[in-house]
């Protein structure tokens, strides 16, 4: 069983086809799997559906595969920053299921959790509650949400460990462990493959059980709202 | 004279009460962290997984993996803790948070909240905010009394697609603070230099004693 891979390409060898789902990590451009993503761009598998929270910006994350058309459809809770992916969308050439963005998280946990559905108060009363199973518990009315199970999670971590074990780094993590849990098959890249028993056991937030293969490479980490105040 | 976006904050920063945990929007609600009152201890909560959001960072301190909700570089504080979105929404669905102030473009006097697209026109997302509304325990709204043409935002009922059905517990605007109560909406404190007759004329909501 060997997990680490030597490049982004080779560590998506064979598990790329068109029409797949993707679920991949990432908080706007924030941690997210940033080599995966281009090397799915160059690899051109097409007609994708693909559940991020966001997708990148014109010119960098998923933003990248909306400009090559590869992705057929989105599952996102905000796109504001992506004015190619509004075009896009508003022209009817791809396809965009908004979930909120817990309901989201919560489909990806639940699905790499081997729950099919759950109930949520999110939503209700709203277009999101529209076609979905209504259900009152306790006098409060619930919708029925389902589980996401990807063909392939892509996630970007700290630092990871040839067993898959992976640290993520503040604000960073978000999407990435709910995303690693939902794909039958999850690639993670890190800034850092560290030698196995160097990570803290009790400090390990996605155990190695839910990756299949891992890279190590150099990160862009672009900032979206560079925000400061004066020294 | 009406109150300004900063004061508009300032007032929403006196709704926290001490120990709170609170979630702030993208927008005014941001600035409320400037005016938190003396003797107020309250927890940020960031929904994209983290509590205990601290200021905007100097030049040095810049971080591309620690940024908020509304995706600015931010720093983090002795209490601080990260999770992962799922758990980051477990604690808002779960009931965990207080308070939330959120930006909005539309509330109505049954406590409706639309803030989250304009069909055909803005289609930006929802992001966290229908999960906020459904979970947080208070909903304080801050926006504008009225739009750029002079509409009131106020309203009988919304126009725009919900992000929340009876959602919204306090409005604060520029030309006062109003109530969600049974009937309609309550003046509960008007801005610098504005009457309830003003606040009624710039009201499609229905006002009630």
């Amino acid at each position: 069983m060997q997990k680490v891979c030597g490049s982004a390409a080779e560590a998506l060898e064979g598990v790329l086809f068109d029409g797949m789902t993707i679920a991949a990590g990432g908080f706007g451009l924030c941690g997210i799997p940033e080599l995966l993503i281009a090397a799915i761009r160059d690899a051109g598998v097409k007609d994708l559906t693909v559940a991020s929270n966001n997708a990148g910006v014109d010119d960098f994350g998923l933003g990248l595969l909306l400009q090559t058309r590869q992705v057929r459809k989105m599952i996102s809770s905000y796109v504001g920053e992506n004015a190619e992916f509004m075009r896009q969308y508003l022209s009817g050439e791809l396809e965009l299921e908004f979930n909120p963005q817990g309901t989201l998280a919560e489909r990806m946990r639940a699905g790499g959790a081997g729950i099919p559905g759950f109930y949520t108060r999110t939503g209700v009363g709203t277009v999101i509650a529209e076609g979905k199973e209504h259900k009152e518990f306790d006098g409060e009315t619930y919708i029925l949400e389902r589980g996401i199970v990807a063909d392939l999670s892509i996630v970007k971590a700290w630092k990871g460990d040839a067993q898959g074990n992976l640290v993520y780094r503040k604000t960073a993590r978000n999407f990435n462990p709910p995303a690693a849990t939902c794909g039958k098959i999850c690639v993670a890249e890190v800034e850092e493959i560290v030698p196995v028993g160097s990570l803290d056991p009790d400090m390990i937030h996605t155990p190695g059980i839910y990756v299949h293969r891992i890279i190590q490479g150099k990160h862009e980490k672009r900032i979206e709202q560079r925000t400061v105040r004066a020294a | 004279m009406a109150w300004d976006r900063h004061k508009m904050a300032a007032r929403a920063a006196q709704e926290l009460e001490d120990g709170m945990y609170v979630n702030l929007g993208i927008g005014i609600p941001t600035l409320v962290s400037n005016y938190i009152p003396e003797g107020i201890d309250v927890t940020l909560q960031s929904e994209n997984g983290m509590l205990g959001m601290g200021p905007f960072p100097t030049e040095d301190e810049i971080d591309p993996d620690l940024i908020n909700a509304g995706k600015q570089t931010i720093t983090e504080l002795d209490r601080t803790s990260y999770f992962d979105s799922a758990t980051s929404f477990a604690m808002i669905r779960g009931g965990k948070i207080a308070m939330a102030i959120l930006g909005a473009m539309e509330v109505a006097e049954n406590g409706d909240l639309a803030n989250w697209m304009i069909p055909g026109k803005l289609v930006k997302g929802m992001g966290g905010a229908m999960d906020l509304v459904a979970g947080v325990r208070r909903v304080v709204v801050v926006m504008d009394h009225t739009n750029k043409a002079g509409e009131s935002k106020v309203l009988k009922s919304c126009t725009l697609p919900l992000t929340g059905k009876g959602v919204v517990n306090r409005i604060i605007t520029n030309l006062g603070v109003l109530d969600v109560v049974g009937g309609g909406l309550k003046i509960v404190e008007t801005a610098d230099g504005v009457t309830e007759d003003d606040i009624r004329a710039a009201t499609e909501a229905t006002i009630v004693n």
